[in-house]
């Protein structure tokens, strides 16, 4: 497979408005993405996770270093657009990236921009809007949705421009545990049935569980960066850099601690159920 | 208290008004407020409620919601009467004591004038019920568009008014949370002398304006990411295509303002 996201030693720093920079929030970053990935970024608040998030879609432009997106190199400033259609990008906050007052008109929004003609407009938004499960409501308004159906409103709105990738910065944390329970799934199939990158920053374990890959960043720094059962086996570094676990691989954690004989690579209730079986018909 | 300000929410729906040219709704409705406007008397004002209840039953919308529209406006109706009924001084005498007179030409007045503003806001309140925010900018945007030659930014100030109208329950809804919130720490919003109630109103606006801000920002960022690139080269889901049937509606609202037109002249002759 290809990469589609490509960072080398990227590097940012904010500037003040006298054009003064402050201190680096990332600090020499390099990360291969392959096509159809499914990856989690992890990180505690100030890591700088969602500064890289904004790189991949050309919202900040590195300092050092170069980003390039399905072969575009972001800092190409004619290419802005076609860049950002291969590279939707949806955010924490629904209500603020809803533009229009229906629904569907809201999905269409990215294709008006792009002057996709009528008919084909009609096809994309209808598609998008049934990938999502949102077809019925089409005619509604964002104020009557959950937030949970408001933030997959936003995700048919990036579908629509049929992107390679999406980039997804917290997407849950706004959500009750029903739509985070809805957005997730949706994440998942996309991924699945359509091959979408998806690159997801999240600061829940058990969604950064469910990725094919998880990379842990901290200080503006990546400290860990493989599955998510390499990642989570590393339970110590995590704590250190203020991170959690999954329940169910601290609760592996904590027994092995305890003497017991449990792998350290639990990550799902059925793995540790498992496991504590087993446990106790060793006994 | 704020979830009842409805102005500004569409209610979808398939009745034959929904489906109306929002071309042809914002131009009957600014001949419709021509014909609440003309004349003085009960003519216009009789053609104007039946044009109204007509409109408002083919809406199919129910009639509740038009009343939930004017009853913030309630205070202002009660202020508009007053006025009018003391100042105005015409016509035959009913009541006086000392300075306060009641006369008939008050009495008129003041009571065609609570009628004009309930027809008015009915009205209004009917156009953006029956009207997506999208589509009611994108008839405005495209009426307007004959000034994109003198330089006049019709698509910015399009798309400025449907985000301002999109925003009105997300604001709404957050200006009760903030009510609430202050509430819970002693501001009295709700009691206390009007003055105390003014005051303690800045902690309500300050963090409402301040999480506007926020807002904006971010949604400037998701605007951009969506490729929004100015009025250029854009496309529409909405279509725009008139048909036999709102040159019909237009006909008929001209029919009812002539006729307002020829009774307000009868009756004053």
């Amino acid at each position: 497979m290809n990469n589609i996201i490509e960072i080398k030693n990227l590097h940012f720093s904010y500037k003040d408005e006298s054009g003064n920079s402050s201190a680096e929030v990332l600090k020499g970053i390099d990360l291969n993405i392959k096509e159809g990935e499914f990856v989690a970024v992890l990180g505690h608040n100030g890591s700088g996770k969602s500064t890289l998030a904004k790189h991949i879609n050309a919202i900040l432009i590195p300092t050092e270093g170069k980003i390039t997106v399905n072969g575009i190199d972001t800092a190409d400033e004619s290419k802005i657009f076609e860049l950002r259609q291969c590279a939707g990008m949806v955010f924490q906050n629904p209500d603020n990236q809803i533009v229009s007052s229906v629904v569907e008109e809201d999905v269409a929004f990215a294709l008006e921009n792009l002057g996709v003609p009528y008919k084909e407009m009609r096809k994309r938004v209808d598609n998008a809007l049934k990938a999502v499960n949102m077809y019925e409501y089409r005619l509604h308004s964002p104020s009557q949705l959950s937030g949970g159906q408001k933030q997959r409103i936003a995700i048919a709105g990036i579908i629509a421009m049929q992107p390679k990738c999406i980039i997804l910065d917290e997407p849950t944390a706004m959500l009750d545990p029903q739509g985070r329970k809805e957005v997730m799934s949706t994440i998942k199939r996309m991924n699945r049935e359509q091959g979408i990158t998806i690159v997801l920053i999240t600061h829940y374990m058990n969604e950064a569980a469910q990725c094919d890959r998880v990379v842990v960043m901290d200080k503006g720094n990546i400290v860990l960066d493989n599955t998510p059962k390499g990642v989570f086996s590393h339970v110590q570094e995590l704590k250190d850099i203020g991170l959690d676990v999954p329940q169910v691989t601290e609760l592996a954690w904590e027994l092995k601690k305890a003497g017991y004989d449990i792998p350290d690579d639990i990550i799902t209730e059925e793995e540790c159920v498992m496991a504590i079986q087993k446990l106790f018909k060793q006994k | 208290m704020l979830k009842d300000i409805t102005i500004g929410q569409f209610f979808p729906g398939n009745s034959i008004i929904h489906r109306l040219d929002p071309r042809f709704k914002i131009v009957i409705t600014l001949i419709y407020i021509m014909m609440l406007f003309t004349g003085s008397g009960v003519s216009s004002l009789a053609v104007g409620a039946a044009f109204t209840v007509i409109s408002v039953f083919l809406s199919k919308i129910p009639f509740k919601m038009f009343a939930k529209s004017i009853k913030p406006l309630l205070p202002f109706l009660l202020v508009t009467a007053v006025i009018n009924l003391f100042l105005v001084d015409s016509g035959e005498l009913y009541f006086k004591w000392k300075f306060i007179k009641i006369t008939e030409g008050g009495v008129n007045i003041s009571v065609f004038m609570v009628i004009r503003i309930i027809l008015l806001i009915t009205g209004s309140s009917l156009l953006t019920y029956t009207t997506s925010p999208i589509t009611l900018t994108d008839a405005t945007e495209r009426l307007l568009s004959p000034l994109k030659k003198l330089k006049f930014p019709v698509h910015e100030l399009a798309m400025m008014m449907s985000i301002a109208l999109r925003f009105i329950p997300t604001l709404i809804e957050e200006t009760d949370k903030i009510i609430s919130a202050q509430k819970a720490r002693g501001a009295e919003i709700d009691t206390g002398s009007f003055t105390t109630r003014a005051k303690n109103m800045v902690a309500v606006l300050v963090p409402l304006f301040i999480s506007s801000f926020r807002r904006a920002d971010e949604l400037a960022t998701a605007m951009e990411c969506r490729c929004y690139n100015g009025g250029e080269g854009r496309t529409r889901l909405r279509q725009l295509k008139s048909s036999p049937k709102d040159y019909t509606a237009l006909a008929i609202t001209i029919i009812f303002y002539i006729t307002a037109l020829i009774t307000a002249h009868l009756l004053k002759s």
